[in-house]
């Protein structure tokens, strides 16, 4: 599979070491929680455990947007909603396995649904007993909502803002309804209090390693997906699409297809990151569905930078690692700097942190080949503003922008 | 605590004299002889001479006593045949005027002697204090009487009504008496044409009190009278369900408005400009903050112009969130033309800032923005139950809409506005100035959301997040009527009011709003450009 052209130079290169870093850490960290003891210098906490697979959940989802946002122009403020669908059904699946353990002891309804008053199991909770129904409903959901709202709003040319609108628009919709307590998930409180995963405890310490590695795996899984779509002739029609919709499809392609697919492919990898997110923190509550996680996820994806792979990654635990330091120490400022941070990203880093490392280097690349020959130019001080005006410049692709022959 | 039980204490003494005293000092002097014979009477017929004679002054302090004595609790002293109202506690009786009911302190059980009284007594005095009350010299009083007796029908208060409705001379009472002696009748054993006769007059008034008084008689009498109920039910209930429809017409229209004020300055920013300004809710909240400073320094300061607290924060509330437009258009939005979704993350990232800023300043907790005068209450049209907040607001929102109108297309400004929109170039050329129009138009549109937030501080929390909820709902709105047309705005924020209201008495209120978000979703599928899509070049452009 990993083939020589996997190691050819620039972005593949990135993409090989990614997976490989990736690998390492779901073989890494799970043996050096288990294996030293808790007063080694090599020892792993817990706690640390669940931290970074949680991340490595949000990445994935950060991966998947990605894969609509930076490479065929959609931005959808509502991949959140992927993602909490996918931890439903996860989380369907574990309060079935909680069985007769509950408050109430009933051995098939859920605590919520006796204290309701339930008689019987809602129809759309039969199955979830079995893992593998779960499983598939983890993607089958996600993706069959993706595929239907993607065909009605692409083949209407929905487009833009307005697209960007209605998914969030959907996100709310369902955070509504997922807050009725008579939609059978549990309502306000959502789901929790899960005890077994596939018969092994999931507050185990084994149990929580090896779901941190499946989540680093289904990463690596989802960076070498995506990096095959994209290196793939679709992958070179989902730019097109980008970059000039109307054109490709003057030029006989069916754009709203092409969108559709990658669409679909990104809410089911939203869902598998939301399947293993549940088990690792405990909970899942309709607070997923709210339209402003979906932003978050937006900017974690551009701090990383757009149209990258690895990019999203490396947002999202740049991110997140932050949000948590600082809701440890400054509690109050977290908005202020993730505020700032949406300003600071769009206005000065539209490439993302990745973009600007590349640019560094091929800058320098440049500057090392001139001071060679002997005429370095001087480095004059720009100012952001036109900086950020540089980058839009060098920026080839206006993301989702319209093009000028379809601006607003 | 014990302050408390004191001013408490003063608060009733107070209340009593205000009630007891005041309206009754003329005619105490008369009334205390003719309370004191209670204590000199030897025979029930005799006390009920008393009653009569003390009903027959037509005061309302007589209640006090009368009441006593068919509760039993009206005493004389034997020592000097004073008489009071008495509580019997052990042995002793705690004594107090009877027509002040002001404290007089204690006597043992055996000084004193009860006023001895009978059922038929017990109904003399009931009769009689019906018939004073309906008989107050104050209209409203009357009034509140009669409807009370409407509620509570009572076959025995048809002669005290029939007294009552040949005195009165205000026609709103007489008609209400009438109605009470309607529905009294309909308990009495009067003859089945006065029963057809009430079935007439209680249908006349239609509403849910007579609905219930037709149902009950409907399950008790037989024959015409029966038939007549039935008859009379069914009209009613036609009638109630073509008011029930206009009252949700009213609360449809009257989201309708909110929807509009909280869209409007959306339609300029978005619809005329084509930002996505993801801060236009915290611009409402900003208006709606702005309001609250206003009042809380008027409170401190001139409690006297509390019902000018609106209109003094109306121009402030808009030059706050205009400022703050300002700044973003100069500060951020000017870089990003021409890329909408980096607008909205940018826009997005102001919102959270003003939000916590916001929440740093005033805490994260509701604040409390009064209604003047002029806005609290309801009046009633109809069987509609309008509150005039709801009724302002409206009102304040299409003048709003009209002035924003005007400004469009009838001023220098706004043509220049149109002209940046329509072809930024050609305008350049032409000597208009676009950046400085830019930053007005958001400035106007920011500006409008503010004194948005100024009318929905008075139906809505005061909270950080008082935007946030504003925000889906007003791109809703304006996706919805149309991108760059106002009147969309207008007919957008009042048909989905008008829907989201009808939806929600057959799929309860959440649900509703989520068929709306799902409508809106097809619709747009249906119609990318919205209800009222421009037409020509602004299409391409």
């Amino acid at each position: 599979m990993i083939s020589g052209k996997f190691f050819v130079a620039g972005a593949d290169r990135r993409i090989a070491i990614t997976i490989l870093i990736l690998v390492a850490v779901a073989i890494l960290v799970p043996v050096l929680n288990i294996a030293f003891p808790p007063d080694s210098a090599l020892h792993v906490p817990s706690y640390m455990v669940a931290l970074i697979g949680k991340y490595l959940c949000y990445a994935l989802l950060a991966l998947s947007l990605d894969l609509v946002w930076g490479y065929c122009g959609i931005l959808s403020l509502g991949h959140g909603a992927f993602f909490a669908l996918g931890g439903y059904a996860m989380g369907m699946y574990l309060m079935r396995q909680i069985g007769d353990r509950g408050v109430y002891g009933n051995p098939i309804l859920p605590d919520f649904m006796v204290f309701l008053n339930w008689k019987e199991l809602p129809w759309f909770w039969y199955g979830f007993d079995q893992f593998w129904f779960a499983a598939l409903m983890v993607m089958l959901v996600p993706g069959l909502l993706a595929f239907c709202f993607g065909w009605l709003a692409f083949r209407s040319r929905v487009t833009g803002v307005y697209l960007s609108i209605i998914t969030q628009a959907m996100t709310y919709a369902l955070l509504l309804a997922f807050f009725r307590n008579d939609m059978g998930f549990g309502g306000n409180n959502g789901l929790t209090d899960f005890k077994d995963i596939l018969g092994f405890n999931v507050q185990a310490n084994t149990t929580r390693s090896a779901l941190f590695a499946a989540s680093a795996l289904a990463l690596a899984l989802g960076v070498f997906v995506t990096w095959r779509i994209i290196g793939s002739k679709y992958g070179k029609l989902l730019m097109a699409v980008r970059d000039a919709e109307s054109r490709t499809r003057f030029l006989g392609w069916r754009a709203e297809n092409v969108k559709l697919f990658a669409f679909t492919v990104s809410a089911v990898m939203a869902g598998i990151a939301g399947a293993l997110y549940v088990p690792q923190v405990g909970i899942i509550n309709p607070g997923e569905f709210d339209p402003a996680n979906s932003i978050e996820v937006v900017v974690w994806t551009a701090v990383g930078g757009r149209a990258t792979i690895v990019g999203p990654i490396i947002g999202a635990l740049l991110v997140n690692a932050g949000k948590s330091w600082f809701t440890g120490v400054l509690p109050e400022f977290w908005l202020f700097a993730l505020g700032g941070l949406f300003v600071f990203v769009t206005l000065f880093l539209p490439k993302g942190v990745v973009g600007m490392y590349d640019q560094w280097k091929a800058g320098r690349g440049h500057r090392l080949k001139a001071a060679a020959t002997g005429d370095a130019p001087p480095l004059a001080p720009v100012s952001p503003a036109v900086e950020s005006a540089r980058a839009e410049k060098g920026w080839q692709v206006p993301s989702g922008g319209p093009e000028p022959a379809a601006a607003e | 605590m014990r302050r408390n039980a004191a001013f408490t204490f003063a608060l009733a003494i107070l209340s009593l004299l205000a009630i007891l005293v005041s309206p009754a000092s003329a005619d105490e002097a008369t009334l205390r002889p003719v309370v004191a014979k209670f204590a000199t009477v030897k025979n029930f017929s005799q006390t009920e001479a008393v009653v009569r004679e003390l009903a027959a002054t037509g005061d309302p302090a007589v209640g006090k006593p009368l009441t006593a004595l068919s509760e039993g609790d009206l005493y004389f002293r034997k020592s000097d045949a004073a008489v009071f109202i008495g509580k019997e506690s052990g042995q002793t009786v705690k004594l107090a005027d009877p027509l002040t009911a002001v404290d007089a302190g204690e006597a043992a059980k055996a000084e004193v002697t009860k006023v001895k009284v009978n059922n038929s007594l017990r109904r003399v005095i009931r009769d009689v204090l019906g018939t004073l009350t309906l008989g107050a010299a104050d209209p409203a009083a009357r009034l509140a009487a009669a409807q009370t007796m409407f509620k509570a029908p009572d076959a025995n208060s048809i002669e005290a009504l029939d007294v009552a409705i040949l005195d009165e001379h205000i026609a709103s009472v007489k008609l209400q008496l009438e109605q009470a002696r309607a529905s009294a009748v309909l308990v009495s054993d009067l003859p089945a044409s006065e029963k057809l006769a009430a079935i007439t007059v209680l249908e006349a008034r239609g509403g849910r009190d007579a609905l219930s008084l037709l149902t009950a008689v409907q399950a008790r009498a037989d024959g015409a009278v029966k038939d007549a109920a039935t008859a009379a039910i069914d009209r009613i209930n036609s009638s109630l369900a073509l008011w029930g429809a206009a009252q949700n017409v009213w609360y449809g229209i009257s989201l309708g408005s909110v929807l509009l004020l909280a869209a409007i300055g959306l339609a300029i920013t978005f619809g005329v400009m084509g930002v996505i300004n993801m801060a236009h809710g915290e611009m409402v909240m900003l208006g709606a903050y702005t309001t609250y400073v206003v009042q809380e320094v008027i409170r401190t300061s001139a409690p006297g112009l509390f019902d000018w607290s609106l209109a003094i924060a109306l121009p402030l509330a808009f030059l706050v969130a205009a400022a703050v437009g300002f700044a973003i258009e100069r500060g951020i939005i000017r870089f990003l033309y021409g890329r909408p979704l980096e607008t909205l993350l940018a826009t997005w990232g102001v919102s959270l800032i003003l939000q916590q800023a916001v929440r740093t300043i005033f805490g994260p907790t509701n604040r409390e923005v009064g209604n003047p005068s002029w806005m609290s209450g309801a009046f009633e049209l109809g069987q509609l139950s309008i509150t005039w907040n709801r009724l302002w607001i409206l009102v304040f929102a299409l003048a709003v809409f009209f002035a924003l109108l005007f400004v469009m297309k009838r001023t220098p400004w706004g043509l220049q506005m149109r002209a940046v929109t329509a072809s930024r170039r050609m305008a350049a050329s032409m000597g208009i100035r676009t950046p400085w129009v830019d930053a007005l138009t958001f400035a106007l549109g920011s500006g409008i959301a503010g004194i948005a937030g100024v009318a929905l501080s008075q139906i809505d929390n005061v909270s950080p997040n008082l935007g946030q909820g504003y925000i889906i709902d007003s791109f809703m709105v304006v996706v919805f009527g149309g991108v760059g047309n106002l009147w969309g705005t207008l007919v957008g924020a009042l048909s989905l009011g008008i829907l989201n209201k009808f939806l929600e008495p057959y799929a309860g209120a959440v649900l509703g709003k989520i068929l709306v978000l799902v409508l809106i979703i097809l619709f747009i599928q249906k119609r990318p450009r919205g209800l009222f899509a421009l037409k020509g070049r602004a299409v391409e452009a």
